[in-house]
């Protein structure tokens, strides 16, 4: 007996060491801990249901392997005629039941608490794009898009790889700390899900409809999180950084934010004409930000699904066509229509970046139409003639 | 009362084997309107492992551009082809026919029937899928790319942003869905009719029982499939709005369809396997299979739960709370009948005289991992929980785990069991235990690492990832490549037992073995038995299964 208690004993202790060791680890090995009370229970939740099915797994297999071991033939055991107990049965039904109760209260306890998004201290509609996040803070008249950030060159295996590889953003979603956020998560397109594990949040984003989740941080930092539902070519590439600030500091961000704004409006009014070199330099950040995916950074594309850029009938002809499938998008293909996304100077810029890039504006071969500036009144102008 | 089975089968003296005629068109005749059982069993069997080698390839595709982060072999819309097709032709391709093809071999012989009830429509059945599969294939010659959504093809994905061989796939899955059917039909007429005389249905053997369970699922289930891809086909070019917003639809209508056929789909992949488990285990404790009775209570009650759970593939999509509730609840309860299965067969091997041939082998290795697959279902039926795992690397070991050891494992344990009844030969013991020992290991290299990966958070379904994943996926890399080439021993060691290069197998085959099939010839005569065997249930039932009794000499 007392054999079997130091056993245990032992046993125990490997055990205790066995989770310091993977609480070290944990990151790389666990789900995170997080940092909101809904993330600290899932992950309660989901360390008490590991260790139940762990000591189920420990009895079940110590039998097996213990049958396995002492119950072969080549020892000369002699199989026994027992076929069948109701009583064991009804032990087997009734117990497992049994435990599955002891689960399922703190389960249910938990996702009661992860309904309740009443008395939303904030409001951010989300809206998953083929690919990129699109936030709006509703209680802050503040909008912009999120997109991928790491370049091209680096998923191309062209330039190293930075630390934050394919989970950094152009434009972080900034967030209070300490105050209950409601998630308005939606889709624009297809089906996206906005997920960042550090918050216990993951919302699959469902166009027409508008789904629910909060969060309420409890520590400032950085939390990075990925798309988690299929959503086409670029499902890989549309990460989510959610920067939380204290209080003060969030403050200064949403005022930093209207002042943006407002210069932007204002800059529009003045539509003032941009060198070739602005739109050029403009022009292939927007283009690596938002045509790469499908287009390539060569202009290639991945024809047939995603044609090339480069030599295209329409990026070397007629400037108000190209424009047109810039704005409006083309019906029934993956090219979708940028007019709400993009800005009139970016979509001058990256107009101008694809007419004059890749051997475009050779207008010996592609005749008079090829090349060519596009500045943003023409832009603003092209989407007036076509809400009318 | 105790089922067991002694047969008094006299070996037919006229007997005969397959009518064909010489040359290449009399091989192709006899192949393609043979209406035999075994012929298209075969024929089931070897679109089966075709398909397995051609979608294993596709895996390793998948793998080898996961093994280091960035862009590297194949573009991600191929690598999206590759996810999609690989989950299709797995699910559709090779566990649905590998199944039917066994069920085709033995279902007759353990009955102690001549054939199937319908063979004409057996015939039919099989050469549908052929046609199916050219059609699915053929859609990577499509302009626009192959089916590039998953094998879940979720709305709007397929349909609005869909490319245009979507609907090639649409037409595939109406012809699998057809050839489904038909088979369960002759599945179910078989097993009701053509029981030999005395033979009730609760003596039935288990593989029987969990394919008459299994093909009242699918009869429910496939026209589900067929009506949800044509209302896809519809909202595509025929103006409806089924599964769009804008038009008054709702793309989570979708997923309760897809669900509704595709939840059921996972037991009509496993429940076979389990029937297959339960008629090893025996054979090789020497002991007879603990709790008949339970197990097929437990099969009945998994199937019929299975219709009421399909839910807890969509907690994330944003159900009412009240449906994410009893969703949690039902698939927990899923949990007890499969646990009675686990510890009945645990408990069939305690104190039996265990020796461990292959099929063992690989029987033992499903009790083992099958076993874990239900540990990480079971954390994925905790909701709260589950809206972490949704969509992760954990859920693509679960399902891995269930049905790789589980569905996969068990096919070739059922190939090993049977081949030297089916070709009177057997298999090379040294090979077997080679590919087992490979495919195990491997397994578990290529599957394990991938429930870190999830609970880190590296989501489904991505053809590039962040730094901090790179290990897991260079290891789980490298187990795939053994995985998938283990399986090229079990192939050439199945030719090499077609083409008679093992010993002779005798009638029993294996020393524990039991039931009508063990007391035919090996390899058993073309139309099993003429006159049906007379089925005898034992006063006691002991002796019956009492080893000596049986041995052949
Ligand atoms: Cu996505
Ligand atoms: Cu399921």
């Amino acid at each position: 007996m007392h054999t079997i208690i130091r056993k245990c004993c032992r046993w125990m202790s490997w055990m205790l060491l066995l989770c310091g060791v993977g609480s070290a680890f944990a990151s790389k090995y666990n789900m995170p801990v997080g940092v909101t009370p809904i993330s600290r229970e899932i992950y309660t939740l989901h360390m008490t249901i590991f260790w139940i099915v762990v000591a189920i797994g420990i009895l079940v297999f110590g039998v097996l392997i213990y049958a396995l071991i002492n119950h072969r033939k080549s020892q000369g055991h002699v199989a026994a005629k027992f076929h069948s107990s109701l009583k064991v049965e009804l032990i087997w039904t009734i117990i497992p039941f049994l435990i599955l109760i002891a689960m399922a209260i703190p389960a249910t306890r938990v996702l009661m608490l992860m309904e309740d998004d009443s008395d939303a201290d904030l409001n951010i509609k989300i809206t998953g794009y083929q690919w990129k996040w699109k936030y709006d803070y509703l209680d802050e008249n503040i909008s912009f898009f999120s997109n991928l950030a790491t370049t091209q060159d680096q998923i191309q295996g062209k330039a190293p790889k930075g630390e934050n590889y394919l989970l950094e953003v152009d434009k972080p979603i900034v967030v209070p700390t300490h105050k209950k956020i409601r998630f308005l998560v939606t889709a624009n397109d297809v089906i996206h899900s906005w997920w960042v594990p550090e918050l216990g949040v993951k919302r699959d984003a469902i166009p027409g409809f508008i789904h629910e989740a909060w969060a309420k941080i409890e520590k400032p930092g950085t939390y990075r999180g990925q798309c988690a539902e299929l959503c086409g070519v670029g499902h890989g590439f549309m990460p989510i950084v959610v920067v939380a600030l204290d209080e003060p500091d969030y403050k200064k961000w949403v005022a930093e934010q209207k002042g943006v704004a407002l210069k932007q409006a204002n800059a529009l009014e003045e539509n003032k004409p941009l060198t070739k070199a602005e739109l050029m330099e403009a022009g292939q950040k927007v283009y690596g930000a938002t045509c790469t995916v499908c287009h390539q950074a060569t202009g290639m594309g991945m024809p047939p699904a995603f044609p090339a850029l480069k030599g295209s009938k329409i990026v070397t002809g007629d400037v108000a066509k190209q424009l047109s499938i810039v704005l409006h998008g083309v019906k029934g293909t993956a090219m979708q229509a940028f007019g709400e996304q993009l800005t009139d100077k970016d979509i001058a810029a990256v107009v101008t970046y694809q007419r004059n890039s890749w051997g475009n504006d050779d207008q010996a071969k592609f005749g008079k139409a090829a090349g060519g500036l596009v500045q943003p009144s023409e832009v603003a102008a092209a989407r007036k003639a076509s809400s009318n | 009362m105790t089922p067991t089975r002694v047969s008094k089968h006299h070996d037919d003296d006229h007997d005969h084997g397959a009518h064909q005629e010489p040359g290449f068109l009399g091989f192709v005749k006899r192949w393609v309107f043979t209406t035999n059982h075994k012929d298209i069993g075969t024929l089931y069997l070897t679109i089966a492992m075709v398909n397995f080698l051609l979608a294993g390839a596709m895996a390793l595709l998948i793998r080898s551009e996961l093994f280091l982060p960035g862009h590297r072999l194949i573009a991600p819309d191929f690598f999206n082809t590759m996810t999609t097709m690989h989950g299709l032709i797995m699910v559709f391709g090779v566990v649905m026919p590998v199944f039917v093809g066994l069920a085709n071999w033995q279902i007759p012989m353990m009955l102690g029937a001549p054939d199937m009830a319908l063979p004409r429509l057996n015939n039919w059945s099989f050469w549908l899928l052929p046609f199916a599969f050219t059609i699915l294939l053929s859609t990577f010659f499509i302009s626009g790319s192959a089916p590039n959504y998953g094998w879940t093809f979720y709305a709007p994905l397929s349909t609005k942003y869909g490319p245009p061989s979507t609907d090639f796939m649409i037409f595939a899955i109406h012809i699998m869905g057809m050839s489904s059917i038909l088979g369960s039909i002759n599945i179910i007429a078989t097993i009701l009719n053509m029981r030999a005389p005395g033979m009730k249905l609760m003596q039935m053997p288990m593989f029987v029982w969990t394919w008459l369970i299994t093909a009242f699922l699918l009869l429910a289930i496939m026209p589900v499939l067929a009506g949800t891809v044509t209302m896809m086909l519809t909202d595509r070019h025929f103006g409806t709005s089924f599964f769009d917003a804008a038009g008054g639809g709702d793309p989570i209508l979708f997923q309760h369809l897809f669900w509704f056929f595709g939840h059921p789909e996972v037991y009509v992949l496993i429940l076979p396997a389990f029937g297959v488990i339960s008629e090893i285990l025996p054979t090789f404790s020497r002991k007879k299979l603990f709790g008949y009775h339970f197990m097929v209570y437990a099969t009945a009650a998994i199937a019929f739960l299975s219709y009421i759970v399909w839910v807890h593939h969509m907690f994330t999509a944003g159900v009412p709370i009240q449906a994410a509730l009893i969703f949690m609840y039902s698939t927990m309860l899923i949990a007890v009948p499969t646990g009675i299965k686990i510890f009945n067969w645990v408990a069939t091997i305690f104190k039996g005289s265990i020796t461990f041939e292959t099929p063992m082998l690989f029987a033992i290795a499903f009790l083992f991992m099958f076993t874990l697959g239900g540990f990480s279902g079971l954390m994925l039926a905790i909701v709260p929980a589950d809206y972490q795992y949704q969509d992760t690397y954990f859920v693509v070991a679960h399902f891995h785990y269930v049905l790789v050891p589980g569905a996969i494992f068990s096919a070739i344990a059922a190939v090993y069991y049977w081949i030297p009844k089916w070709t009177g030969h057997m298999y090379n013991e040294t090979l077997g235990k080679l590919h087992f020992w490979l495919s195990t290991i491997s397994l578990n290299i290529t599957f394990f690492p991938m429930h870190f990966l999830g609970l880190a958070g590296m989501p489904r379904r991505i053809p590039d990832y962040a730094l901090q994943f790179t290990d897991f996926n260079q290891i789980a890399t490298v187990g795939a490549f053994i995985f998938g080439f283990s399986h090229l021993i079990f192939l050439y060691n199945i030719i090499q037992t077609v083409r008679g290069k093992g010993k002779k197998a005798t009638k029993r085959v294996w020393e524990g073995a039991h039931g009508f099939e063990w007391t035919l010839p090996s390899p058993p005569p073309y139309h099993s038995f003429l006159t049906p065997p007379v089925f005898v249930e034992e006063a006691s039932s002991h002796e019956a299964w009492d080893v000596s009794d049986h041995h052949e000499k």
